[in-house]
């Protein structure tokens, strides 16, 4: 359970964010200098906020009426910074320990070698932090944030300074730990794939305050958080069952209430619960069932929302059982096809679109 | 070590023991200031600083002359020295540890100050935010990080421990077995006629020495550098 009503004045910007949300990954989502950061800090104790009150698990780190502030050094959180900032001067083994060390015997619930050995650091122990790649250093900076004990997680864009076969490799890492350890996580982050990923709620901030919090699949399909939640990142989530795999094809074919879809071979179980983003762009439209086309998926849905852009371009919000659906197809499709709200509706989603980004395991 | 006269093993040690003494106990002190000039805002930082900076642009006489008027057996700190510990350092061999330790102090805070600047502050929140206290902070990552600016500060310091003349020679005089360092002993030689040979060897001595402790903290921070990059 995180609890935050905060305001700080930061030189000219003015952070003033109210948040309650209960999730295991909560996302924190935002463009750069909308407060993702000045909100990690002070929820860290690096900085003081004016006002307000931070409230971890019904722990109260900070209040302002009550005059509590808790010390950083004692808040137990972990905080995983952008660039990873390990000791030079330690090996990885001893940067790993800094923050067990620390603590009593009594507080230590994450073992050493469990953490090794989730996020893969046998091999780097003896080694030096000058001698990691950024991903390794995300890595260690990871398991030495674990163990120090903490009772949360701060992870902030922990992938901004890699690239993006990294990017991946390190979501691996965090999904893993995130399903292992069971510490709930902040997830800092302005890509929305990373956040549809990892993350059940998600709070949106823009200009220092909270704008929105709830589930991700309801947050980001909100047609008003769209200049927030940008353009070209638009589409929908859904969460789906694996119900079927076709292996002369290598195919997986996905079920939800609105129907199958059918995506690239996964490597899960049946019965395994997978979570897949559609980006609006891969989704088009036809007003009858189409037939003779390459394009495997084919939902059947209703028209809830048009927005009308000021481009080219229109976004199409569509029920298909109870998920939503965005499609994003040009002014003049719309006209020539007379696309109106609660007119049924197929939409087409080519299975290639499915990528490994776009598909985590819930 | 026949090559040496008694004498100027004497003197060699002497300043040695000078060099050494004011490096130790300037060094804590040295690091302390470099700390809270680096870390800490506070009113009068300004002048704190100009302070430690004073007996670098200071004639050295200057210096000796205040050492002389503070520490003397009368003045305001030496009195009391005198009264509550019954130590004297006017015309000691302390006293020559403490001129120099006064002169190399600028050098030292400098070099010691700036590896501290150009440490990332946010390694310092990093060790916090995994529970370190303040001090443990200080000890375990700051000083370690800032050592090689510390070995220079030292051996600055020694460096200029070993050369100080203008001050020691106002605060403690020159008195042979005493307070007679190499420049003293140097500058003595040079006065006396027929000197000229006796204080060629010393200086090459001089010259040898600082050769030495260069070449010793070039090594100390080499296998440093070494030791963080690689491994």
């Amino acid at each position: 359970m995180i609890d935050v009503d905060v305001e700080q004045q930061l030189g000219t910007f003015h952070l003033n964010v109210m948040l309650v949300a209960q999730a295991p990954v909560l996302g924190l989502f935002g463009r750069s200098g909308a407060g993702k950061s000045s909100l990690i800090n002070a929820i860290a104790g690096v900085t003081t906020p004016t006002r307000g009150h931070i409230r971890i698990n019904d722990v109260t780190l900070f209040d302002s009426t009550q005059r509590i502030n808790v010390p950083t050094a004692k808040r137990r959180l972990g905080y995983v910074f952008q660039d990873a900032l390990l000791f030079p001067h330690l090996s990885v083994e001893t940067n790993l320990l800094y923050g067990l060390r620390l603590r009593s015997n009594a507080d230590q619930f994450i073992q050493p070698s469990r953490v090794i050995e989730v996020l893969g650091l046998g091999p780097l122990l003896h080694r030096r932090p000058g001698a990691l790649s950024g991903g390794e250093k995300q890595r260690v900076a990871i398991g030495r944030a674990l163990l120090a004990q903490p009772m949360l997680l701060l992870l902030d864009e922990p992938l901004a300074s890699l690239d993006v076969p990294r990017r991946t490799e390190i979501l691996d890492y965090i999904e893993r730990l995130r399903d292992e350890f069971r510490i709930p996580i902040i997830y800092v982050s302005h890509s929305v794939a990373e956040i549809t990923r990892l993350a059940d709620a998600v709070a949106i901030l823009s200009e220092g305050k909270c704008v929105a919090v709830g589930d991700v699949d309801d947050v980001m399909n909100r047609m008003e958080l769209k200049p927030i939640t940008g353009r070209y990142e638009a589409g929908s989530i859904i969460d789906t069952t694996v119900t079927g795999h076709d292996n002369e094809f290598q195919l997986t074919t996905l079920q939800f209430s609105g129907g199958e879809l059918i995506i690239p071979g996964l490597a899960t179980r049946i019965g395994e619960r997978v979570r897949t983003r559609i980006r609006a762009r891969d989704v088009s439209l036809a007003t009858t069932r189409p037939d003779g086309i390459s394009i495997l998926n084919v939902l059947r849905g209703r028209v809830i929302a048009i927005r009308d852009e000021s481009g080219p371009l229109v976004d199409i919000q569509l029920a298909v059982g109870d998920a939503t659906l965005m499609a994003r197809i040009t002014q003049r499709s719309r006209a020539q096809l007379g696309i109106t709200e609660q007119q049924e509706v197929f939409a087409m989603v080519k299975a290639v679109s499915f990528d490994h980004r776009s598909i985590g395991y819930a | 070590m026949e090559w040496l006269s008694p004498e100027e093993v004497g003197i060699i040690l002497l300043s040695l023991r000078v060099a050494t003494v004011s490096v130790l106990v300037s060094l804590p002190i040295a690091i302390a200031v470099a700390y809270g000039l680096s870390r800490c805002n506070f009113p009068g930082k300004a002048i704190v600083d100009a302070i430690v900076h004073l007996p670098l642009v200071l004639p050295p006489v200057v210096v000796g002359f205040a050492l002389l008027v503070l520490f003397g057996k009368r003045g305001p700190i030496g009195g009391w020295l005198d009264d509550w510990f019954g130590v004297v350092v006017a015309f000691r061999w302390t006293g020559a540890a403490l001129a120099s330790a006064i002169m190399g102090f600028p050098l030292m805070v400098r070099a010691i100050r700036l590896s501290m600047d150009a440490i990332d502050r946010r390694l310092e929140t990093a060790a916090v935010t995994l529970g370190a206290s303040r001090p443990w902070v200080f000890a375990s990552i700051t000083i370690p990080l800032a050592l090689p600016g510390i070995i220079t500060g030292v051996l600055l310091s020694f460096a200029r421990g070993l050369g100080e003349f203008g001050a020691t020679i106002t605060f403690v005089s020159n008195i042979p077995g005493e307070t007679e360092t190499l420049p003293l002993a140097i500058y003595t030689f040079t006065q006396v006629p027929g000197g000229d040979m006796q204080a060629l060897r010393l200086s090459v001595i001089a010259v040898v020495l600082s050769v030495v402790a260069l070449m010793a903290s070039e090594w100390l921070t080499s296998r440093r550098r070494a030791s963080s990059n690689h491994d």
